[in-house]
């Protein structure tokens, strides 16, 4: 926090929901989300990368038990709700776990810690937890949303998207009540699924800030809401997998 | 709240972290996940293959050992009979052989009896010439009387 500004409740909360920008209008680049979630995602999965290619079929290290235990338990998930063939569903289902959970996880960092630490460095704002900027979550949607949408097209082609379209699910006679109603869903799905995410850390961080003001009481409360705060990193990552990959399943199956 | 290019850039760190996740990191473990899973499966096999084959053998092995132990039991009672046999034909060659030798000692003992029956048959006819040449005294022709001399041997 810089010096010298009164600190006052709203000030000290308004302060840690600032993101460090640079830029004007829409192109401003939110820096601290793009860097954290960067950070994370590359020594993530360049990590897993790096293991993975030195995978044996023999005894697996730890590490690797790990990786696979992960991994398969995605793979799992894939198999069981989607039927199609397309190589792209598990691989971005894993993507989305793995990023997520860490990028949620970031919540249960101290709230004042990274930002007093940059702050030392002159820094003035540091969002540490990507996940509560709605950019990053519409990022990820709105991509999984085209995924959807070009998948559609070259599972059914153009004939069979649009028929499904047009006649799902009360028949051809409908046929403008039917794109209304496929308009809203198709549209509700991206918001929906980023939203959900978006509003879910949003939330856990207002509370951790919250619980940060009370002085000393927050010595018995941050604790238990860090604990149950888990599980809802943990929730948000596999609800936001699960129905991408429910999506890529719908996108692939006909249903009318 | 405000959207901005933000979502651009995320968006493209989404899509190079689904990419090296496709690319680096889903298939080889997927392929070493796979291989081990055939691994396993073959171990298990072969180990199952393996306890047959024991079983098979030693299955095999209690008949050969059956086998043997008539085979055995077959020569022994074959060597038994052949041995009592071999007693037996022993014992007949034994008592042929006897029998041979006795017969010939007989023919020997009877041999030497009709030589020594003939040795004292000239004798007696020379003691008897001697005996006559002592009571009569006088010239008897031994020409003369061989007719009758060997008339005597004759009886005798």
């Amino acid at each position: 926090m810089a010096s010298g500004e009164p600190l006052t409740s709203s000030a000290y909360i308004v302060h840690h929901l600032t993101n460090l920008t640079v830029g004007q209008g829409f192109w401003t680049l939110h820096l601290d989300s793009l860097i954290v979630s960067g950070l994370l995602g590359l020594v993530a999965f360049l990590g897993m990368a790096k293991l993975a290619s030195r995978a044996t079929p023999g005894v697996p290290g730890k590490m690797q038990a790990f990786v696979e235990m992960l991994v398969s338990f995605i793979d799992q998930q894939v198999k069981d709700t989607y039927h199609g063939k397309s190589p792209l569903v598990t691989p971005m289902a894993i993507t989305i776990f793995v990023w997520v959970l860490l990028m949620n996880a970031m919540d249960l960092i101290p709230v004042d810690f990274v930002p007093m630490l940059l702050g030392v460095a002159g820094v003035p704002y540091f969002k540490v937890v990507p996940t509560t900027d709605p950019n990053l979550t519409f990022g990820m949607s709105l991509s999984v949303f085209v995924v959807m949408i070009v998948m559609g097209f070259k599972v059914k082609g153009f004939g069979g998207f649009m028929h499904e379209v047009f006649t799902v699910p009360f028949g051809a006679k409908l046929a403008p009540v039917n794109l209304l109603f496929r308009l809203i869903e198709d549209i509700a799905k991206p918001i929906s699924l980023s939203l959900r995410l978006f509003g879910n850390m949003y939330a856990g961080e207002m509370v951790f800030i919250l619980i940060a003001l009370l002085g000393l009481w927050q010595l018995p409360l941050a604790l238990p809401w860090a604990l149950f705060h888990i599980l809802i990193i943990t929730l948000q990552a596999f609800v936001f997998m699960m129905l991408t990959i429910v999506y890529m399943s719908m996108a692939s199956e006909s249903h009318g | 709240m405000n959207i901005n290019a933000t979502l651009i850039g995320e968006a493209i760190w989404f899509a190079v972290f689904i990419w090296i996740t496709m690319k680096y990191v889903w298939p080889p473990l997927a392929k070493a996940m796979a291989d081990r899973q055939k691994l396993i499966a073959d171990g298990l096999a072969a180990g199952e293959r393996g306890k047959h084959e024991l079983e098979l053998a030693g299955k095999r092995s209690a008949d050969a050992l059956r086998d043997a132990k008539a085979k055995a039991a077959e020569i022994i009672a074959a060597a038994e009979k052949r041995g009592a046999q071999m007693v037996e034909e022993a014992k007949l060659t034994a008592k042929v052989e006897a029998d041979k030798v006795v017969v010939a000692a007989k023919a020997e003992i009877a041999q030497q009896v009709e030589q020594a029956r003939a040795e004292l048959r000239g004798r007696v006819a020379d003691l008897a010439v001697a005996g006559a040449e002592q009571i009569l005294k006088r010239e008897v022709d031994a020409k003369a009387h061989a007719e009758m001399l060997t008339a005597l041997k004759q009886e005798l």
